[in-house]
């Protein structure tokens, strides 16, 4: 059966691992443009699947302080501020006052070297002077007297825009695999409704699908040594129920379903959003023509993949393993009929 | 929304997707303004300026919905000429008495009334924050309060309300609130096109509005605004109001507030209330319209529920047994009394005031000097560990050996280990199943006092006491069931329902309810919730079976409306506005209200139907007077009497501001609750000196990640993971200023505490620019404290104690501070370095913030001199 398996193509990944009567593919279509980064789906999927928790580390990246797909989140919100508009919604920060701030008076007092003995009444010297008294000396230096709001002229048109991508980030259970490609225990499997998940009793923690993995979600947990993502809830679709995040989602930024259905759903949310006026939205893993056969959890995005930590254009990294194969067994043949030669040809020799 | 309300949230992202155009108003950029058309920054404490540049677009454009204005609002009544602006008196209107700090109204009434006795009482008034039972009826009023209806006579409110907005214009707005011109102009456009006959515009608001020195009347110049454009009463409509956690809505109608009783009834004050009728007749007002003219009836049936069979008519039904309110018994004021010794124990349940509660040092210093403390709660949160671990305990100033406090903590049943109601914004009781039984030693409110309750009777059981009357003859007699003896939930809601005594039947409705003693109701308001003795509040009919506003969804107060004063959905004569509005309307056919709503006005009350000469109560209501819970059957533009601080919403700066009023001289709300405590410095603001000594605003507010002060999310791993540390978020230019570091430390200093966090720069936080300067606002999350795995310094230590005068909620979303990088001094050396930028700012103990900043002040207070002896 393994033999039958495509390793590249538009196919149907469970009647191609042998399923017979398999029901329709399941999968997820993230909407990013509607979703507000509650984060409900990392809790919800760690609820759920006992995953433990990911530890305590302020990251500094806007709101995200998971910081990526790994063993211990297999669901993660990515926050991105960006100084550009989103479609036709109104420049957020437009007219505001971007330059240095204060009053002159301020500024001076922050500039005031420390070693002044601060007893007076008043404003203390700001223990960094150097950028208030930088600041100070600036051209931009506001509090002059004019015609306009300060602010308003010197800087226009700067740091008008603003917009705050959010994007539910999650294992894309590819038409093809490679990590259940690559997997050597059978640990990784393709389920009924064309999902990949990983049996923890079974795997060895070689690691081989970390590596093979194009998009860098799967993952070894530490003091665990095995590998561990997403399952899309297999025990919840077996019952017929929805997988925890999307139940969880209230926007439903992540919806579940056939992913034929899915699919048109998503064609149709795009073309909606072009017509309401935000050309940068696009559908990204949607393709079964790319490199890896489509993504069984697909996504709209507003911007280029890269912005949100995601591989353009990702490619099965087994894709080209049965053509290595070929060429290896080739150049073994003709390794093999070079030395039959050799030896042939020093006989009539 | 989107943070602190991600899952109502949905339904407005689901509204956008129809084509709903959203705006988002807030001093920071949030996950809010990421997902709307129109983010629009303001300065924190400024909505009373923007909102009214907002009516003053309305009224100087004519955009009001007129015959919507004319017909439902009190915009034609004429009011008294003895009533003088804050156009005239620089900030104050007429009747001010500096000496109290508060109005007499006389001045404000309507033409030809002088205002109910008790309404002059406003010192009295603002201490028992009484303007909150006004929440679901207006204040007394005269029915018959003489009308222009060509809106033309100088005195009528419309005027009124024309000329006090009229220097809101789009510049003030911009100069005020930092909101640009276009910005602001896109808003105003938006909401006008958007509302009328055909359309309706929705106004949502949470504690950022609330928490003010003037947050009544923010919310105030919202109603009025929705009111001009007839968004009122409508689907679609709406001044929504976000709660906090869930059922806050459920903890006013039954209240956990010291100066309200179930369904708004005031608590008896000692002194105006001695009797049962006088209690009574100041709620029912006799000769007023409306439905408080039943107000005995409620009251009886009250007193029914907690007395039983002790209460009867001839004993004006135990009423002596009610506490009584002396003064002001506010939280901060119960605080305060706590530093004074005055207090000696304490109940908390479900609150960490430690973290959550305005000036925390205040509030632990208060609760390290009770005898005793019980805090029920899930896990110990900071209210219960004060005394070992706060920062009070590192300066010295509690030392864990010799604080007195004898705390017991009371492990709580969480929210899916008990069962109850919930009731959420739309005043919608949903019933909540037990999931599991609460762990170990956990128990549900409903036990722990069902059970205190019986124990203290137990030990009182023989006392002759007459004190121990009260608690002896309580029906204190509820079913109980399973091995912990819990008392069942769904018996307390049929009393709160109320039923017949004789025959033990549920009311159906208010109305069934009498002032004979034959009915029991606990909560007049909430009758019906258990109508045909089914628990109405449990019913989950899916929408998808029933009308589109699915009335069998949960069970909705009062009488399951679903929205308020819905006869407005109709015009004068019964018509819809629009088909597209439709919603209740008359049925000349049948002779009745009908619509896919119950009718908010009785059933069969003709549009033409005009009072007789001398009606009262109900039947004094015309046909057309679609607010029937107000005196005149009207919506109020302007409030005659019922606010403490003024008939129209003011422009003043918040108590701690860094720019001087510039719309009047009075810089502040000149009847704000201020306490004159040495342990509660309050920063200095124009136009006294050194107010750049904490040059810029601060706000705080909520992560989605986390529940309000953290009791609920900072003790377990994967919420705290989230949001794994304290910060303060600050612009880019704020922190080339200060010389901030992104994810470094920086600290926030008022008079009170300085406060450390990691520094987040972000362009989220853009400065405005506020007259001829720029104003740096930085915003702090307030859910950490010292407690759970993710601990941090608690953003609501920074703030003072000022309060609202209408409802004592305190200023705790804006003041000022001084930002600095590093870390904050520790130890002795912490309380020094506050000392020392108090006295910077010329904090002595003995100086207090001027409350009258104006020299109109003997104007007007002249004026109330001269209505005075009118009246005499």
């Amino acid at each position: 059966m393994v033999s039958a398996e495509s390793l590249f193509g538009p196919i149907d990944p469970a009647p191609d691992a042998g399923y017979v009567d398999a029901p329709p593919r399941m999968g997820f279509f993230t909407d990013t443009s509607v979703c507000i980064g509650c984060k409900a789906c990392e809790v919800a999927c760690k609820e759920w699947n006992l995953v433990p928790d990911h530890g305590l580390d302020l990251l500094g990246m806007s709101y995200d302080n998971t910081g990526a797909l790994t063993a211990n989140s297999w669901r993660h919100v990515a926050f991105i501020e960006q100084p550009r508009p989103l479609g036709a919604e109104s420049p957020a920060l437009a007219g505001t006052a971007t330059g240095p701030s204060g009053s002159a008076h301020l500024a001076e007092r922050a500039s005031t070297p420390p070693g002044v003995p601060n007893t007076d009444p008043g404003l203390p010297p700001a223990p960094h002077p150097g950028p208030a008294a930088a600041m100070a000396a600036s051209p931009e230096f506001l509090g002059m007297p004019g015609t306009d709001l300060p602010g308003r002229q010197e800087r226009a048109g700067q740091r008008t825009d603003l917009r705050w991508l959010m994007m539910s980030d999650v294992c894309k259970h590819c038409t093809h695999a490679a990590c259940l490609d690559v997997c050597p225990t059978g640990s990784l499997f393709r389920t009924e409704f064309g999902t990949v998940v990983v049996q923890e009793d079974i795997c060895n923690g070689c690691g081989y699908c970390i590596s093979a993995c194009p998009y860098g979600v799967i993952d070894q947990r530490k003091g665990d040594g095995r590998a561990w993502k997403c399952t899309l809830c297999y025990d919840r679709l077996r019952d017929n129920r929805v997988p925890a995040c999307a139940q969880a989602c209230p926007t439903e930024s992540i919806q579940y379903g056939p992913l034929d259905e899915l699919r048109e759903r998503a064609q149709r949310r795009v073309e909606r959003l072009h017509a309401d006026g935000v050309p940068e939205a696009r559908l990204y893993g949607h393709d079964e023509n790319d490199g890896v056969g489509g993504d069984g959890a697909f996504f709209l995005l507003l911007d280029e993949p890269e912005v949100y930590g995601l591989p353009p254009d990702p490619i099965v990294t087994t894709r080209d393993l049965p053509d290595m194969w070929r060429r290896a067994g080739l150049a073994a043949l003709a390794m093999a009929g070079a030395a039959v030669a050799a030896f042939v040809g020093r006989r009539s020799a | 929304m989107a943070e602190c309300h991600p899952v109502g949230y949905q339904w407005v992202m689901e509204a956008k997707r129809r084509g709903a155009k959203v705006f988002h108003i807030d001093p920071r950029f949030t996950r809010t303004s990421a997902t709307v058309d129109t983010y629009v920054p303001i300065r924190a404490g400024s909505d009373i300026a923007f909102l009214g540049g907002i009516v003053n677009y309305i009224l100087e454009n004519e955009l009001d919905f007129r015959e919507y204005v004319v017909a439902y609002t009190n915009a034609a009544t004429i009011v008294s000429d003895d009533f003088q602006d804050t156009e005239d008196l620089d900030g104050l209107f007429s009747g001010y008495d500096p000496e109290t700090g508060t109005y007499d109204p006389t001045s404000w009434q309507y033409d030809g009334h002088l205002p109910h006795g008790q309404m002059n009482d406003t010192p009295v008034q603002r201490e028992t924050a009484a303007a909150l039972q006004h929440e679901s009826h207006g204040p007394p009023i005269p029915p018959d309060a003489p009308r222009d209806e060509t809106l033309q006579n100088p005195r009528c409110v419309y005027q009124l309300l024309k000329r006090h907005y009229s220097r809101y214009t789009p510049e003030v707005v911009e100069r005020v609130c930092g909101i640009p011109r276009e910005k602001f102009e896109e808003v105003a456009r938006a909401w006008t096109e958007n509302s009328g006959r055909e359309r309706t515009t929705t106004l949502v608001y949470s504690v950022g509005w609330t928490q003010h020195s003037v947050g009544v009347q923010y919310i105030r110049t919202g109603a009025i605004i929705q009111l001009l454009l007839g968004n009122v009463g409508r689907p679609g409509g709406g001044v929504l109001a976000l709660r906090g956690h869930a059922s806050i809505q459920g903890s006013t109608d039954i209240p956990t507030l010291f100066n309200l009783l179930p369904g708004y009834l005031p608590m008896p004050h000692h002194a105006n209330h001695p009797t049962f009728d006088d209690w009574v007749g100041s709620i029912a007002h006799p000769s007023q319209k409306g439905f408080w003219g039943n107000a005995r009836a409620y009251a009886a049936s009250l007193l029914k529920a907690y007395w039983g069979d002790a209460a009867t008519p001839e004993n004006d039904f135990c009423y002596g047994y009610m506490p009584r309110l002396t003064g002001d018994h506010g939280t901060y004021q119960q605080v305060l009394s706590m530093i004074d010794g005055k207090i000696k124990g304490y109940f908390l349940l479900g609150q960490n005031p430690a973290v959550g509660s305005a000036h925390g040092r205040a509030q632990r210093l208060g609760m390290a000097n009770l005898d005793w403390l019980v805090v029920r709660d899930l896990f110990l949160i900071e209210s219960a560990t004060f005394w070992k671990n706060s920062p009070e305990v590192e300066t010295g100033e509690i030392v864990p050996e010799e604080c007195r406090t004898e705390v017991f903590f009371m492990p709580a049943a969480s929210h899916v280990e008990k069962e109850g109601t919930f009731t959420q914004t739309q005043r919608l009781l949903q019933w909540r199943e037990k999931a599991v039984e609460p762990p170990g030693d956990a128990r549900s409110e409903l036990w722990f006092f069902y059970h205190l309750g019986r124990r203290i009777r137990e030990k009182l059981a023989g006392s002759t006491l007459r004190r121990d009357r009260a608690l002896l003859d309580l029906a204190w007699d509820y079913p109980l069931h399973g091995p912990e003896q819990e008392p069942d939930a769904e018996a307390v809601l049929r009393e709160i329902n109320g039923y017949d005594v004789a025959t033990g039947r549920p009311v159906s409705h208010f109305t069934e309810l009498k002032d004979d003693g034959s009915t029991v109701g606990g909560c007049w308001i909430y009758s019906g919730v258990f109508a045909d003795g089914v628990n109405q509040a449990a019913r989950r009919k899916p929408h998808t079976e029933q009308s589109w506003v699915a009335p069998e969804w949960g069970w909705a107060w009062p009488a399951n409306r679903r929205i308020l004063y819905n006869r407005a959905s109709a015009d004068p004569e019964g018509r819809p506005w629009s088909e597209r509005k439709a919603y209740i309307s008359w049925d000349p056919d049948k002779g009745e209200w009908t619509g896919p709503d119950v009718p908010d006005f009785e059933r069969t009350k003709a549009p033409s139907y005009r009072p007789p000469e001398g009606a009262t109560g109900v039947a004094a209501l015309a046909g057309n007077d679609p607010f029937i819970m107000q005196g005149d059957g009207k919506g109020w533009l302007y409030v005659p009497s019922g606010l403490v601080d003024g008939p129209m919403p003011t422009h003043y700066e918040p108590a701690e501001s860094p720019v001087r009023n510039p719309l009047y001289g009075q810089q502040a709300n000149p009847t704000r609750k201020v306490y004159r405590r040495p342990e509660n410095p309050i920063n200095p603001s124009p136009p006294e000196p050194h107010s750049d000594v904490f040059p810029y605003i601060f706000t705080v507010a909520r992560l989605t990640e986390h529940h309000t002060a953290g009791g609920m999310s900072r003790m377990l791993r994967y919420l705290s993971e989230l949001q794994p540390e304290m910060f303060v978020e600050v612009s880019p230019e704020l922190a080339a200023e200060r010389g901030l570091e992104h994810l470094g430390w920086a600290h926030v200093i008022t008079a009170r505490a300085a406060v450390e966090a990691r520094v987040m720069v972000t362009d989220r936080m853009a400065p405005l620019r506020i007259e001829d300067r720029v104003i740096h606002q930085v915003w702090l999350p307030y859910h950490w404290g010292s407690e759970g795995y993710s601990t941090g310094e608690s953003a609501n230590d920074l703030f003072g104690i000022t309060l609202d005068p209408n409802t004592l909620i305190q200023e705790s979303k804006v003041g000022t501070c001084d930002v600095r990088p590093g870390r904050r001094p520790r130890g002795p050396a912490y309380l020094e370095y506050i000392v020392d930028y108090g006295r910077r700012a010329g904090l002595t103990p003995d100086h207090h913030p001027p409350i009258v900043t104006t020299d109109a002040v003997n104007a007007a207070r002249g004026n109330a001199k001269r209505s005075t002896k009118k009246e005499d």
